[in-house]
């Protein structure tokens, strides 16, 4: 990449966009040794809503009553996941984390309960709350595995980063007036290990699960003719969203790594200072002081860091992830609506042929096999009759489904972008009061 | 970076008799006569103002281009103040016969160093092309500063070629030519030589050239990492102006956020375009300390040419020895060491005691000449020390001084860099609490 100094722009102009920043600063779309989860992740508080690390799902009554007011007053579930443990099977290894919930939910036999999930667990969870509730929004779960750069799953700060965004996974889908009340969600709270697997079981076939998905690629394949406008305005906004948020993840991730990097010359330049006043006699004191000065300003890089990567980083990431469950979602919606129009489309023809003035082949047939015209008519108009009957059904149900899908999309749609919201500013001002912090510490320590 | 305090009163002196006051009066007086000699920055300003390009052909007739520099001399005198300065155009390889007269002509001199020739230990952005105008400036700066040391040195400012070298336009390469400096240059080859078999080299040079080679090797190495960290610390702040411009494109397509956004997008771009005024500060410190890396070559000179006035002297010493013992044997008979001579004569007989007379006449005459060579060599050795001590002393005191302001200097540089950071997020942070 090249760093050209021409990419200078001046802070009085306040109207113009600067396009052309990146073009020659930084080619984002070269960046292919992005990690997506950094090896360094240093073990720092997390700042986020819901992310501190109580003991108990009872201390975190006591923090939810300072934290937003939206949800709280009528906050009745509380979760956290922790202590993650490693269990070593004889076909393989895999990591548990512990679930804590504390209710006072009515359709919960205890208030309190703990058991243990793996994150195939979270994965069913949430496989089944997408199927049962196809256009709500569903949050991110953290990645399988990362694909681009070597991470080993048991990695600390990978176990670490992933304990997280399960925990923000439960607590949203708690949050969820609709979500919250499945009665997956319940069993996944409150079952025991053999209890659980023995559920999993349950639940439609692997065939009638096939099924389902040859239908939903037919309707996409097939597309919707008539998609309400504001379905088309969301859906363009998720593609930009999708794409702006994609770029200040990479920007992020970007900053973090330059930021390493001039860690790693600081601190090969302090030391240099303690070199020469080696050689110094009226000098040594003060060369001595610029090193431990440029010392103390490592440590707080090294800190400025770490809260970047901890803060800013995962909640951007997380809204990668969403864009793409919002676009599955659109996608979703599309499904139902177009199938509810290619059965529109047949019930048509069935309509028109039922009327059509009688010459087809099957009365032809009919009257080769000696049947009375008339009545291979009226049986064929029966037949289509019966079948438009049942089209109709079918087409009221659809037209329930859409309506009811649209409206499902529609009521999730604010929520989550309040959420995105709330996330992302608190991600932001976070960072930037970190820095104003790191400012102020540095100063402090270089007078 | 300034020199000595101004001049004082000068009082008359009427009787011959001097009572212990006046002889202390005596002695301001003279103080005051040489402090008024020591700068000539106290009469003249000097400045080097401009710096152009000229093209011209060279020794070997080719075309080139070059750049000249415009010396502007202007005397200090309150009525003087709105007068044109006088002003000639040198350019920089006259600066380099300049200095390296000055440092042939007056070898016990710690004499400053010039800016770089060329562009070596830059960070990043800047680049290493000699017509580069942000390079042809810092060096404009440097000669400045160039001409300021040797204005401000108490025997350099005194010195006609000096001074020449800021007034006359003509011919001042001819008149350097004619001093013949160039042959009384020490040859690199004997330096070398006498640094190797120096015997008795005074303690204090020798920790000089030691202290000299640690301050040359730390400054280099933290130059380098300066440099590297400029770099470093200019990616971080410019990766933050694609900040600006992701900002400002989603600010588009949100409703509540969008002013928050785009009002933090602009604070962004701010924060990278900062970098810029910081890191062209930071090349200011970076000079500072360049000089004294340059310094560090001439105090190795000086330490050279001790050694080297000191071999002579052990060697005019040995010669001297050498002769004495000579002259005992032929006096004696005795033929203590093997020589040719012994050698010769005991194959073909011994000499007559004329030819041995005339042979004690040619020693006794070689052993005063030898006797007046030594005694000379050491008031020259001794003279030697002396000055170059009282140099390297004013050396060391000016080297403290300076470096200690520019290590304040660069502190308060950091601290209005975290200052313009902190005002930066701040504002930031306003603007991510309006999202």
């Amino acid at each position: 990449m090249s760093r050209t100094i021409d990419a200078v722009v001046s802070p009085t102009q306040t109207n113009t966009i600067p396009a052309d920043i990146s073009g020659q600063m930084l080619d984002l779309d070269e960046d292919d040794d992005l990690e997506v989860f950094s090896k360094d992740l240093t073990l720092a508080d997390g700042n986020m809503f819901n992310a501190s690390m109580p003991t108990s799902p009872g201390s975190m009554v006591n923090q939810c009553k300072f934290e937003e007011d939206e949800e709280s007053d009528s906050k009745d579930i509380f979760i956290t996941v922790d202590n993650p443990e490693s269990h070593v099977t004889a076909i393989e290894t895999f990591i548990t984390y512990r679930v804590l919930t504390k209710t006072t939910r009515s359709e919960f036999d205890n208030s309190e309960y703990e058991v243990r999930r793996r994150y195939q667990d979270f994965l069913w969870l949430k496989g089944k709350l997408e199927d049962a509730h196809s256009t709500l929004i569903v949050h991110p779960l953290p990645e399988k595995f990362v694909v681009k750069g070597m991470v080993e799953r048991f990695n600390g700060d990978f176990i670490e980063t992933r304990r997280k965004a399960l925990h923000k996974f439960l607590n949203r889908v708690a949050d969820h007036p609709i979500l919250s009340c499945s009665e997956d969600f319940k069993v996944f709270l409150s079952a025991q290990a053999w209890e659980l697997t023995t559920y999993k079981k349950q639940g439609p076939g692997f065939l009638s699960r096939m099924g389902e998905t040859v239908r939903a690629v037919a309707n996409s394949v097939r597309g919707v003719k008539n998609r309400p406008e504001e379905f088309t305005a969301i859906q363009e906004y998720v593609e930009d969203f999708s794409n702006k948020i994609g770029s200040l993840d990479k920007v992020t991730q970007r900053i973090v790594k330059e930021q390493k990097e001039y860690l790693e010359e600081l601190k090969e330049y302090g030391p240099t200072y303690t070199l020469w006043s080696g050689s110094e006699e009226e000098l040594a004191e003060q060369l001595k002081g610029v090193a431990g000065c440029i010392e103390r300003c490592c440590k707080e890089t090294e800190e400025q860091v770490g809260h970047l990567s901890d803060t800013l980083v995962p909640v951007l990431h997380e809204y990668v992830l969403c864009a793409e469950t919002l676009k599955a979602v659109l996608r979703r919606r599309d499904n139902i609506q177009a199938e509810f129009e290619a059965k529109n489309e047949a019930l048509a023809t069935k309509k028109v042929d039922r009327d059509a003035e009688s010459s087809d082949l099957g009365f032809v047939w009919g009257s080769l096999l000696g049947k009375n015209p008339e009545e291979a008519r009226h049986q064929r108009q029966e037949r289509l009759d019966g079948e438009i009957e049942e089209l109709k059904e079918e087409i009221d149900k659809l037209e329930d489904r859409v309506e009811w899908a649209n409206n499902a999309l529609k009521g999730d749609w604010g929520r989550w972008q309040r959420s995105m919201r709330g996330d992302l500013k608190s991600a932001f001002l976070s960072t930037a009061e970190k820095n104003v912090d790191y400012y102020e510490k540095v100063r402090y320590k270089i007078l | 970076m300034m020199a000595d305090s101004g001049p004082k009163e000068v009082a008359v002196i009427g009787n011959t008799e001097l009572t212990s006051a006046e002889l202390d009066n005596n002695i301001i007086n003279t103080m005051v006569e040489i402090e008024k000699g020591t700068s000539l920055l106290r009469k003249m300003e000097i400045s080097v103002a401009e710096a152009e390009k000229r093209t011209g052909k060279n020794t070997v007739n080719m075309q080139e281009i070059y750049t000249v520099y415009l010396i502007e001399t202007r005397p200090v005198d309150a009525l003087t103040e709105g007068i044109t300065p006088d002003s000639l155009w040198r350019r920089y390889s006259e600066f380099e016969l300049l200095r390296n007269y000055l440092l042939v002509t007056y070898p016990f001199v710690v004499v400053a160093p010039l800016p770089e020739k060329r562009a070596e230990i830059v960070w990043h952005k800047l680049s290493a092309d000699n017509m580069d105008p942000d390079f042809v400036e810092r060096r404009r700066v440097g000669l400045e500063n160039f001409l300021h040391r040797v204005a401000s040195h108490p025997v350099l400012c005194n010195d006609n070629i000096f001074y020449i070298f800021l007034t006359e336009d003509k011919d001042w390469k001819e008149m350097v030519y004619e001093t013949g400096f160039q042959a009384k240059a020490d040859s690199r080859l004997k330096a070398v030589n006498a640094a190797f078999r120096v015997k008795n080299p005074d303690g204090r040079f020798t920790e000089l050239k030691h202290y000299s080679d640690e301050l040359q090797t730390v400054l280099s190495q933290l130059l380098r990492v300066r440099a590297r960290v400029a770099d470093r610390l200019y990616g971080v702040y410019k990766v933050h102006g694609n900040y600006g411009r992701v900002f400002s494109e989603w600010s588009a397509i949100e409703k509540e956020m969008g002013d928050g956004l785009q009002s933090a997008g602009h604070h962004m771009d701010a924060y990278a375009a900062s970098v810029d005024d910081i890191l062209e500060e930071e090349e200011h410190y970076a000079d500072q300390l360049k000089e004294y890396l340059f310094y560090t070559d001439a105090l190795r000179a000086v330490c050279r040419k001790h050694e080297l006035t000191q071999f002579e002297l052990e060697m005019v010493a040995l010669d001297l020895a050498c002769k004495k013992q000579q002259k005992e044997e032929l006096v004696t008979g005795t033929v203590r060491t093997f020589s040719l001579k012994g050698m010769t004569s005991k194959l073909f007989g011994q000499e007559t005691a004329e030819q041995r007379e005339a042979k004690l006449q040619v020693l006794e005459q070689q052993l005063k000449e030898g006797e007046e060579a030594v005694k000379e060599k050491n008031t020259e050795t001794d003279e030697f020390v002396k000055t170059a001590w009282v140099d390297i002393e004013r050396f060391k005191d000016q080297k403290d001084r300076d470096l200690k302001e520019a290590l304040i200097s660069y502190a308060v540089m950091q601290i209005s860099m975290c200052k313009k950071g902190i005002q930066v997020w701040t504002n930031a942070k306003e603007c991510f609490n309006k999202m």
